[in-house]
């Protein structure tokens, strides 16, 4: 089924252009409002965005993959990404991660079967002075301690 | 010197102090309201003086960078601010946007009114959910107040603020990059010339500043350009005023502290960052982001000819130098984002290297090759070390590939990849070879206490 954003979220897409000289310049940001909705960067997004924007698919597809933040396909609900950069790696980011990755059964990269939880690593995400952290959906978690992580996945399985 | 300070971060300790509320009872808006009352000549000459360094890691002078916008340009202008803050290490600006956004729309009305722009955009990177929620309640509120719009504050100067988010890509930071990715393409760099202040955005003149260097700037109206350079230890290098240090690893209290310039990298670690934890050593110092060469206690400057800046700590230990854009080049290394990674001696640092080596392979966008296919090269290098696999020409080999890669990119990133590089193969050569004869074994295997 061809892809369409909700009426609230067509306000918001309005809102986007409104700020930019040209509608390519919106891409990303759009992008990002599709993926809020549907949880990934199916074709039918691409098309549409590309339609929307009056840019090619091309060019749409050629955004989607640069950026690792565009899921080119299905996520669980949830998405854990664990800081694995220096700053936090000295501070226990691997025992953090795989922590994670025995708690929940899976490794860096996969989806509970659930289809509740990914988990990701990510690079340093600027809170390398309250090390380790780890981001869960919109939410930095920081000063970890692996009971903070299990709380943390408790909640997430529950929710 | 220490000299702590508190104008970046004055409403960091207050109630709700991201609030309008809060920012106009420390006299927020009073530095736009002066500014905009001047010419636009008169608001570049007084950044000019107020000495500020970028504070993105380059140090380019911020008042200089104004001056090259063109003045008779029929097309529109633009401010970016840079606020992708991905260096690792880095995070400093995001206190900035979480607990004084105000500041920095503040600063881009001056900034855009100095540049010739109507409109600046704010660059997020997208994790930073909270930073961005912070600038756009700050932006709504000061449209409501009257100091965005038609009138800003009542004069007769146009000037909107936009957030834009990216996408996870830390070449995003590199200002051409951030340029296509603003304009909804690949964040691959450009080539320079022409500077983004012939052709930056969308085709039209722009300055890319970072966001604590605009955050700096209605502080220059507040005391004035040259009193603010003179709260520096430095001035009289040019190099003024007051910013945000951080530190982070092996320190007791890591975080983020103003001060004025002039700070040693000793007191930032051990008087600010309270040192080492118990029973450890400080191994090295990353100073300014991993892409600064590191730093380590023993080394000492050598400086004999007076005309080099670091001239008067000749003999002295490099971490009594004060943290300045022209100190840390002559030292070899950069003040780059001015946050420290402290490394103690029960941290690897054959591993501390692989680990950065990882993230600029990661990192690298691909468009050139001698950065693509070097940055792999290096960190499978250190996967064959750590595995016990490699030989002593591999050690030197690492320092062929990062000179390779040096001054033979488009962008910076390749530098920035390649003389961290160098910095851990001249500071651990020996740590590296232990590697080689132990088969890998020769380390602490991990960079965690
Ligand atoms: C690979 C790379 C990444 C960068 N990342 C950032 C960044 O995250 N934030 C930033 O402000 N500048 C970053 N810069 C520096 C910018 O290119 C640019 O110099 C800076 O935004 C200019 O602002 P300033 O003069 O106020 O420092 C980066 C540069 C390179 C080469
Ligand atoms: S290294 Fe993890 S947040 Fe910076």
């Amino acid at each position: 089924m061809p892809f369409a954003l909700t009426p609230e979220r067509e306000r918001e897409f309005a809102d986007i252009l409104s700020r930019y000289p040209n509608k390519m310049a919106a891409t990303i940001p759009v992008l990002h409002l599709c993926q809020e909705q549907n949880g990934w960067i199916s074709d039918d997004v691409i098309a549409f965005v590309a339609q929307r924007l009056e840019v090619s698919t091309a060019h749409v597809q050629g955004v989607v993959t640069f950026y690792t933040l565009f899921n080119q396909k299905p996520v669980g609900k949830h998405t854990i990404w664990v800081c694995r950069t220096l700053s936090c790696a000295l501070r226990g980011a691997d025992d953090v991660l795989r922590h994670c990755e025995k708690r929940l059964g899976i490794h860096e990269g996969e989806t509970t079967k659930d289809g509740k939880i990914t988990l990701k690593t990510a690079e340093c995400l600027a809170a390398c002075g309250q090390a380790p952290m780890m981001q869960v959906d919109k939410t930095f978690h920081e000063n970890l301690t692996l009971a903070e992580v299990d709380r943390i996945l408790d909640n997430l399985r529950k929710s | 010197m220490i000299k702590r300070t508190n104008l970046i971060s004055r409403t960091y300790d207050l109630p709700n102090g991201y609030s309008l509320a809060a920012y106009e009872s420390v006299g927020g808006y009073k530095s736009a309201r002066k500014a905009l009352a001047m010419s636009r000549d008169q608001v570049v000459a007084e950044v000019r003086a107020a000495n500020i360094r970028g504070r993105g890691g380059a140090g380019f002078p911020c008042g200089v960078k104004w001056g090259f916008m063109p003045k008779n340009s029929n097309k529109p202008h633009y401010l970016i601010v840079n606020a992708d803050e991905g260096e690792p290490g880095t995070f400093k600006d995001r206190t900035i946007m979480e607990k004084n956004p105000h500041l920095v729309i503040e600063g881009c009305i001056i900034g855009c009114y100095g540049i010739g722009a109507h409109a600046a955009y704010i660059y997020v990177r997208d994790e930073l959910h909270l930073s961005k929620e912070r600038l756009w309640q700050a932006i709504h509120e000061a449209r409501k107040a009257g100091y965005l719009g038609q009138k800003p504050l009542g004069f007769d100067y146009p000037v909107e603020v936009y957030v834009h988010t990216g996408a996870g890509a830390y070449i995003c930071g590199e200002e051409t990059s951030l340029l296509n990715s603003l304009e909804g393409r690949r964040g691959e760099p450009r080539l320079k010339p022409p500077f983004p202040a012939q052709v930056g955005a969308f085709g039209c003149p722009s300055t890319v500043n970072n966001l604590e260097t605009i955050a700096a700037v209605p502080l220059v109206f507040e005391l004035g350009g040259d009193h603010f350079s003179q709260l520096s230890e430095l001035h009289y290098l040019k190099d003024g005023g007051t910013r945000l240090f951080g530190v982070s690893g092996h320190v007791k209290n890591p975080g983020i502290f103003e001060c004025a310039v002039g700070l040693t990298l000793r007191e930032l670690v051990y008087d600010l960052g309270g040192g080492p934890p118990p029973g450890t050593k400080v191994l090295g110092v990353i100073p300014g982001g991993s892409s600064c060469p590191i730093l380590r206690p023993e080394d000492v400057v050598h400086a004999p000819d007076s005309s080099s800046p670091l001239h008067p700590w000749h003999g002295k230990p490099a971490f009594d130098v004060p943290m300045g854009v022209d100190t840390y080049r002559a030292l070899g290394t950069m003040l780059g984002t001015c946050c420290a990674i402290v490394l103690s001696d029960k941290a690897d640092p054959v591993l501390a290297f692989h680990n950065l080596m990882r993230f600029y392979r990661h990192e690298s966008c691909g468009q050139c090759t001698p950065c693509r296919e070097g940055t792999g090269w290096i960190e499978r290098i250190l996967d064959k070390l750590i595995a016990g696999e490699a030989t002593m020409a591999d050690v030197d080999l690492l320092h062929e590939i990062a000179s390779n890669i040096m001054g033979n990119t488009i962008c910076a990133f390749g530098e920035g990849a390649a003389m961290p590089v160098l910095g851990f193969v001249q500071k651990f050569r020996p740590e590296l070879e232990a590697y080689v004869k132990s088969k890998g074994k020769s380390g602490t295997g991990r960079l965690a206490l």
